[in-house]
């Protein structure tokens, strides 16, 4: 087999503790225990081992990973290696000190997400008294020359106020602004008949975005992706398997896309005990979707499985049992009527639908699945 | 940007480097990457925020020891500037 292309993106998800609860989260319902955690020496290696593979980009994820004590450290070193790096953050552990310090220390941007332009709303889904804190954290990030990148997880609770966190994001003068579409991974699979925003509410986030991406031509760049279940076509997931894309759980579990531990068939290794570089080149989790031998109809005939690689095998997995099936999100799988039916529920009112309380994510939540 | 006198640099928050697994050199910026061609590169590698564009076409030519660049300079300019990666000091 010739070897693969090197990794671009390394996924850092150092943590699985947050502050927030938030029942969208894509984090997988089983969270890592803190004692399983990798140590600071480790995240090390992994970040040297992996530099050298050809990753440049760097995220620091989790959970929220402000919790992790050597943050610092590890931001360090990762400017000396040469990673562009960045910190995906609830903005929660953090005061405008460690901002000013994360920037010495030469992290390249911070994202900071937001639930909500209000803090009624973006404090009910965070699970906690949140937002004012954030709209601090926003404002240091800008004051210490990063550029501000705001993020905004859009679902059914809240894709109606879309222009009012666009309205909000500009009195931040942010620099970027993702209205990132729920993922329905995790906790958020869990939660999808409460999240899943309906098709009138997905066409006019789209109008909106739209109206606002020329209004603030050369200001402000806005990405709104419209979710995978109104598209006809599955997403490239994490750039096709094994292509761009590595990510290491907080217990050293290397995953080919952040959602991937539960697919059955799978067999995952543990930075522990193996290499970067056996994990990307050699591992039988990497390579278990490479190229399109594993592929089935209607992929294998697909004139457009160049483009999507068949989309998300978690997603296959998740609504059709079979990882191998095609995403069905796309309109040529033989199962796209299940996402199909998801979207008919989300429109019907609430009373007609049974469904489960909303599940925010905890750690006591967590136990209990 | 017709005033050759404007001095390029690149955007806040964008980063550029060689890369050598890839063997090329790249723009990296939040959650981004940009893979350059030899062109691009060189172009880039004089914006620095010192020299004007005139300044940037001479020292191209000095440096490849080429003549009539101005054109591929101010029409990949035109598009950095555009796609956000390089602004005006």
């Amino acid at each position: 087999m010739a070897k693969p292309p090197p990794p671009l993106w390394l996924l850092a998800e150092v943590t699985h503790s947050c502050p927030l609860q938030c029942p969208y989260c894509s984090n997988p319902l089983h969270l890592i225990p803190k004692k399983d955690e990798l140590d600071t020496e480790s995240w090390l290696r992994v970040l040297h081992e992996s530099r050298q593979l050809g990753a440049a980009q760097l995220g620091f994820s989790g959970g929220e990973p402000l919790v992790r004590k050597d943050l610092e450290d590890l931001i360090g070193a990762a400017r000396k290696l040469g990673y562009y790096s960045n910190l995906i953050t609830s903005g929660v552990g953090m005061d405008g000190d460690r901002v000013a310090r994360f920037r010495e220390l030469g992290l390249d941007h911070i994202q900071v997400s937001f639930q909500a332009d209000d803090a009624v709303l973006n404090d009910y889904l965070a699970g906690t008294h949140a937002f004012q804190h954030k709209l601090e954290m926003a404002r240091a990030v800008k004051a210490n020359g990063y550029p501000m990148v705001l993020c905004f997880v859009i679902h059914r609770q809240n894709s109606d106020r879309i222009a009012q966190m666009l309205d909000l994001a500009v009195e931040l003068q942010a620099d970027y602004v993702e209205l990132a579409t729920t993922q329905f991974e995790g906790w958020a699979l869990l939660n999808r008949d409460h999240l899943l925003p309906t098709l009138e509410q997905v066409r006019e986030a789209e109008r909106v975005a739209h109206v606002y991406q020329e209004k603030l031509k050369g200001k402000m760049r806005i990405y709104y992706v419209v979710p995978d279940y109104y598209e006809n076509r599955p997403k490239a997931c994490v750039g096709g398997w094994g292509r761009v894309f590595l990510a290491v759980a907080p217990d050293g579990m290397a995953l080919p896309c952040h959602a991937a531990r539960d697919l059955p068939g799978l067999e995952l290794h543990n930075v522990r005990d193996h290499s970067m570089e056996w994990i990307w080149n050699d591992s039988p989790a990497f390579n278990h979707f490479r190229g399109e031998g594993w592929m089935k109809e209607p992929c294998r005939s697909c004139d457009e499985r160049e483009k999507d690689f068949g989309g998300c095998h978690c997603q296959a997995f998740k609504l059709t049992g079979d990882p191998t099936n095609a995403d069905p999100a796309c309109s040529k799988s033989p199962h796209h009527h299940i996402v199909e039916e998801a979207a008919m529920r989300a429109r019907l009112p609430s009373q007609q639908v049974t469904v489960k309380p909303l599940m925010f994510r905890s750690r006591k939540n967590s136990v209990h699945l | 940007m017709s005033d050759l006198n404007a001095k390029p640099t690149l955007a806040p928050g964008y980063r550029f480097q060689w890369e050598p697994v890839q063997e090329r050199h790249v723009l990296l910026y939040p959650e981004g990457m940009v893979q350059l061609n030899e062109t691009a590169a060189a172009i880039l590698t004089f914006c620095d925020g010192t020299r004007s564009i005139l300044g940037v076409i001479t020292d191209l030519e000095n440096e490849y020891k080429a003549e009539g660049l101005r054109e591929d300079v101010v029409g990949f300019l035109r598009e950095a500037v555009d796609r956000g990666w390089v602004r005006y000091g």
